[in-house]
């Protein structure tokens, strides 16, 4: 087990690659979710303020 | 496809031809700078800069590397399989850095015909297999011998 | 064939049948993930130069193919966009620049931390390298000129205009290596003749790219769906679907 983090004493460069992927990969998912969500509320509120106008 | 639509494919494709032609034009006039390093035949035909530093690369010949005793000064010659330079390097090398392994040097030519290099950086080829492989493969080709 | 593609590209029904699309995309991103780094980590034997580095190729090598795959799907829905004028081409041209771009920079990172170790650089300016940082620039460029432009009809026609203008970049990345002396090797896996890399590495790095392309469908379309929103936000549909939302909530 001890190895595989070690990678031949390649681990730093190795392991530095696969965490900045994830980074990049998890943040283009979780962003636009995030922006859907809060645009939905955002046309939601715009509507009931127009609906309180009437 | 509506007239309209038919003059846009034109356009789009007048332009996209264009700009690769203009951009083909200007990567030829740059060739030569685009070029990251010179070979060995290049430097041994005088078409390197004299006095200005540039870039070398080339195979480290087997067994030609020597290294000085107590320092990390070292000379090995280089090839391109048509011609030979010897290049003197006083400093760390790579991981990948061993005989018959491709490299490309900075430094300037010397006087006396020795590259001496300030950087040694190297070059890893396309190929990838693990290590019984890359044995089984030469055990083949020293048979072949 | 028209009418078929017409009802596709309509905003609300590519709303729609993205939304059922995309928890399978997730999934099956997810599982090739799996296989691909169990492959790329554990599986795949060590490497007879490199020892064990080669392994940043299962997220270096797949990430740049795909910042020019991306980058041509980009320009060709740009194309799309701007001569039949389909707002759905032109979201998905727009869409796919920061993907891309999450991409690109990938395979220049993860390209300087492999370099370090083996070449000996972080950094080179050989014209592979230099054409790839090009690339990047080309997007940012992209995803900036459409957030100058207030109309965003207007901005997607500007934009598709520059990445069809970028294109031209992409053959100089893929045979950069062969036109120029480069520090970076030639191509392992797209040559013509037998990819020089052993069957049991080069597995996993086909399933990595696999992996990667249906990753890039999976963002791609939760980025659409929020940008038809916004592009959208006075039209009947969204107006019904919002109406929808509030009745499920109480």
């Amino acid at each position: 087990m001890k190895e595989f983090f070690h990678m031949g004493g390649y681990g730093f460069y190795v392991w530095l690659s696969y965490g900045i992927a994830a980074v990049v990969l998890i943040s283009n998912i979780i962003l636009p979710v995030y922006q859907r969500k809060s645009m939905l509320n955002k046309l939601a509120k715009k509507i009931k303020r127009a609906e309180q106008l009437k | 496809m509506t007239p309209t639509r038919k003059k846009r494919v034109f356009l789009i494709s007048i332009m996209v031809v264009g700009i690769a032609i203009a951009t083909s034009f200007a990567l030829k006039a740059f060739n030569e700078n685009l070029m990251f390093f010179f070979s060995v035949t290049d430097v041994k035909a005088g078409k390197s800069p004299a006095k200005k530093a540039f870039r070398l690369g080339g195979m480290v010949v087997d067994g030609s590397f020597k290294r000085k005793e107590k320092s990390l000064a070292a000379y090995f010659d280089l090839t391109d399989n048509e011609s030979v330079i010897t290049v003197y390097y006083n400093g760390i090398l790579p991981d990948l850095f061993r005989e018959g392994q491709g490299i490309v040097s900075k430094g300037h030519l010397r006087e006396d015909g020795i590259f001496e290099a300030e950087e040694v950086l190297a070059k890893h080829d396309e190929n990838y297999m693990p290590p019984e492989v890359a044995d089984s493969m030469k055990a083949k080709k020293q048979a072949l011998k | 064939m028209m009418k078929f593609i017409h009802k596709t590209a309509s905003p609300p029904y590519f709303y729609h049948l993205s939304g059922l699309w995309i928890p399978w995309l997730g999934m099956i991103t997810l599982l090739l993930l799996m296989a691909g780094l169990y492959g790329g980590l554990i599986y795949a034997p060590t490497d007879y130069q490199q020892g064990e580095s080669y392994r940043i190729i299962y997220i270096h090598v797949p990430a740049a193919w795909m910042s020019l795959f991306i980058y041509i799907a980009m320009a060709g829905a740009g194309a799309i966009g701007l001569i039949w004028r389909i707002k759905l081409a032109e979201t998905v041209a727009v869409c796919s620049a920061p993907i891309g771009a999450g991409f690109t920079l990938l395979a220049l990172v993860t390209g300087s931390l492999w370099g370090k170790p083996m070449w000996g650089a972080w950094w080179v300016w050989d014209a592979r390298l230099t054409a790839e940082l090009l690339l990047l620039f080309l997007y940012l460029g992209v995803m900036s000129l459409y957030v100058a432009i207030p109309d965003k009809r207007v901005a997607s026609r500007a934009v598709a205009l520059l990445a069809l203008v970028g294109v031209v970049n992409i053959p100089i990345i893929h045979y950069s290596v062969e036109w120029w002396n480069t520090l970076h090797q030639g191509p392992t896996v797209t040559k013509f003749d037998k990819p020089s890399i052993d069957l049991r590495m080069l597995v996993p790095l086909l399933i990595m790219a696999v992996a990667f392309k249906v990753y890039y469908v999976w963002s791609l379309f939760l980025r659409v769906r929020v940008e038809l929103l916004e592009r959208e936000r006075n039209s009947q549909w969204v107006k019904e679907l919002l109406k929808q939302n509030k009745e499920s909530q109480a």
